[in-house]
């Protein structure tokens, strides 16, 4: 069942197309990545879902009823952080999610309130005024308020932003959780790869308004399509071992560098071939088809 | 809805900056209430240096009634201003916090929001008229002591027996809640207009300068707007303090010169504040919410 349907979506600025004609389904329990550089529609698009603002043409459902008609009983199974996580500086974390449990419909208990300062880590800063707290901490609190009212739809906007290593894995193992043990459903933007790869199990890049590409992580990431790139201080001589060698074939046309879409089971032959041949490596990276392509987006733009 | 309010107010007396306006009255109205009971008889005499001939009062002229509504004439006019400081951040505080998009990313409309916030902000407003109030007339009766309430007009005297002037100043603060209010709601359509506080506290200030200027010129061209502008009634509490008087000229108990100008003026501004809350919903309703 679709949680999320969203068709035709566009948002205009001015002579700004900052959504342009998007359409994605988010199914019941996926953790959704929402991947594009900074700038490319991402939180426009989260804010056309929470309809903080109303999009110039298209139509959103969330649980299957139109967010523009049914806004109050559909933000109230959901949970979001959008961009920054904007705080009140004068109040403490507890109080936050005091405040933030009075406007909702359902009674939330005291209890709940403190195991959410557990569950993303603030129950010993819980009193403590956010005005101290660090960009981690204010970004833990914000996916804590999205949290508190037990939604089943989640949104998190750039969750592990300003996040140490640590504060990453920890979010990354949440969200985890919250889709596998909890059953919700996780809509997560991220401008890195690296982050959306791990957690979700479906991806949609958005680049200049525009889907690139959507599908799902697995097949996206196919080990077996690696695109390598030979980091060499003598690019002539490396390419005569690679005619050589017969993995021309698998040379892309690239400016930037020397770069081959090579079966992950010929790359130790390529190596050897060029140490043998005296090449000075630097270095042979792998990466997979999807993050090659993430990257040109972005190197493009 | 009142979990909202309560949310709000809940908001408005967590800041330090809400004090600010309670502190500065509070301030204000120590020093003129020190000045006038340390050279307060010279301040009388003055007062009266052009009446001395002809007329002669008996009493206590400088009592707690009469300190009350000098400081009135001086307050009512500059509390707007520290009215502005909290209705005109109210939205657009918010939006400069990037606290506006939790706020209308939960269950509740826009319009509730909107509502619930002008409610707010209209409590923190008569909590400020009420801090004035005990501070302007109770304050000044302990310390001045009451008797009648003799005030000079511009061009005759007006004499309040003791016990007919408490009610007046009750009538006085309830209207005054009413300009208040609307300066609030001024402030509020201002803040709905802006991403930051500052643009609407320094609007919302310049509109009252603006209008009062064109109140108070007489001009016939203003003249003509001049009955539709919400300052041209603010300061009509002071018709509580305006005495009807028998064919004998004599004072009537109880009553007031110009009810009609007083009720006038009461619609005036509340057809103001309900156009200026009206005008906040639906450009609120209608904005994207982007910061």
């Amino acid at each position: 069942m679709s949680v999320i349907k969203v068709q035709h979506i566009s948002k205009h600025f001015g002579s700004l197309k900052a959504v342009d004609d998007l359409s994605f389904e988010v199914q019941t329990g996926q953790v959704f990545g929402f991947l594009g550089q900074n700038g490319s529609g991402k939180s426009t698009t989260i804010r056309m879902l929470l309809s903080l603002i109303h999009p110039s043409s298209g139509s959103i459902e969330i649980f299957g009823q139109s967010i523009e008609k049914n806004r109050a009983a559909i933000l109230e199974q959901v949970g979001a952080i959008i961009e920054r996580p904007d705080l009140y500086p004068y109040l403490s974390a507890k109080e936050h999610l005091q405040l933030f449990a009075k406007v909702r419909k359902q009674k939330i208990t005291a209890n709940a309130i403190d195991e959410t300062l557990v569950k993303v880590g603030l129950a010993n800063r819980a009193n403590d005024k956010v005005q101290t707290f660090s960009l981690g901490m204010k970004q833990r609190l914000g996916i804590a308020i999205a949290l508190v009212h037990n939604p089943s739809l989640i949104i998190l906007d750039e969750p592990t932003n300003g996040l140490d290593p640590q504060g990453i894995a920890d979010i990354r193992e949440l969200i985890k959780k919250l889709a596998k043990e909890e059953g919700k459903t996780v809509f997560v933007s991220s401008h890195l790869l690296s982050e959306i790869e791990q957690v979700a199990n479906q991806i949609l890049i958005i680049h200049q308004g525009k889907k690139m590409v959507e599908g799902v992580t697995k097949e996206l990431l196919d080990p077996q399509k690696r695109i390598v790139q030979i980091k060499t201080m003598d690019d002539a001589g490396t390419l005569q071992v690679i005619v050589a060698g017969s993995f021309s074939n698998y040379l892309l046309p690239r400016k930037e560098g020397i770069f081959l879409k090579i079966p992950t089971y010929e790359i130790p032959l390529l190596n050897e071939s060029l140490i043998k041949a005296g090449v000075s490596l630097l270095g042979i990276e792998t990466k997979n088809s999807l993050e090659d392509y993430f990257l040109q987006i972005t190197s493009n733009a | 809805m009142w979990s909202l309010i309560n949310v709000e107010l809940y908001k408005i007396f967590r800041r330090p900056r809400t004090y600010i306006a309670f502190g500065a009255i509070a301030a204000l109205i120590v020093v003129i209430q020190l000045g006038l009971k340390i050279d307060g008889n010279s301040y009388a005499a003055f007062l009266m240096k052009d009446i001395n001939d002809t007329l002669t009062v008996d009493g206590k002229v400088l009592n707690g009634y009469l300190i009350c509504y000098i400081l009135l004439q001086l307050l009512l006019v500059h509390v707007p201003l520290l009215v502005a400081l909290i209705a005109a951040d109210m939205i657009s505080g918010e939006a400069n916090l990037g606290t506006l998009r939790l706020l209308f990313s939960t269950p509740y409309s826009r319009t509730h929001w909107v509502l619930a916030k002008f409610i707010a902000a209209s409590v923190y407003t008569i909590l400020l008229l009420i801090w004035l109030a005990f501070l302007a007339l109770f304050v000044s009766m302990w310390v001045f002591g009451t008797d009648d309430l003799f005030l000079m007009k511009s061009n005759y005297v007006v004499l309040i027996q003791q016990n007919d002037v408490l009610w007046r100043y009750v009538g006085a603060f309830v209207f005054a809640s009413f300009s208040l209010l609307t300066v609030t709601s001024l402030g509020f359509l201002m803040s709905s207009m802006a991403n930051n506080s500052i643009g609407p506290i320094v609007g919302t200030m310049s509109a009252i300068v603006f209008f009062t200027i064109l109140s108070t010129l007489n001009i016939p061209l203003f003249t003509v707007i001049k009955p539709y502008l919400f300052t041209t009634h603010m300061n009509n509490w002071k018709e509580f303090f305006d005495i009807k008087v028998n064919a004998n000229n004599e004072a009537i108990t109880g009553s007031v010169l110009n009810i009609p100008k007083i009720k006038t003026s009461l619609i005036v501004l509340s057809l103001h504040i309900i156009l200026f809350v009206s005008a906040s919903i639906i450009i609120i309703k209608k904005k994207d919410i982007l910061s």
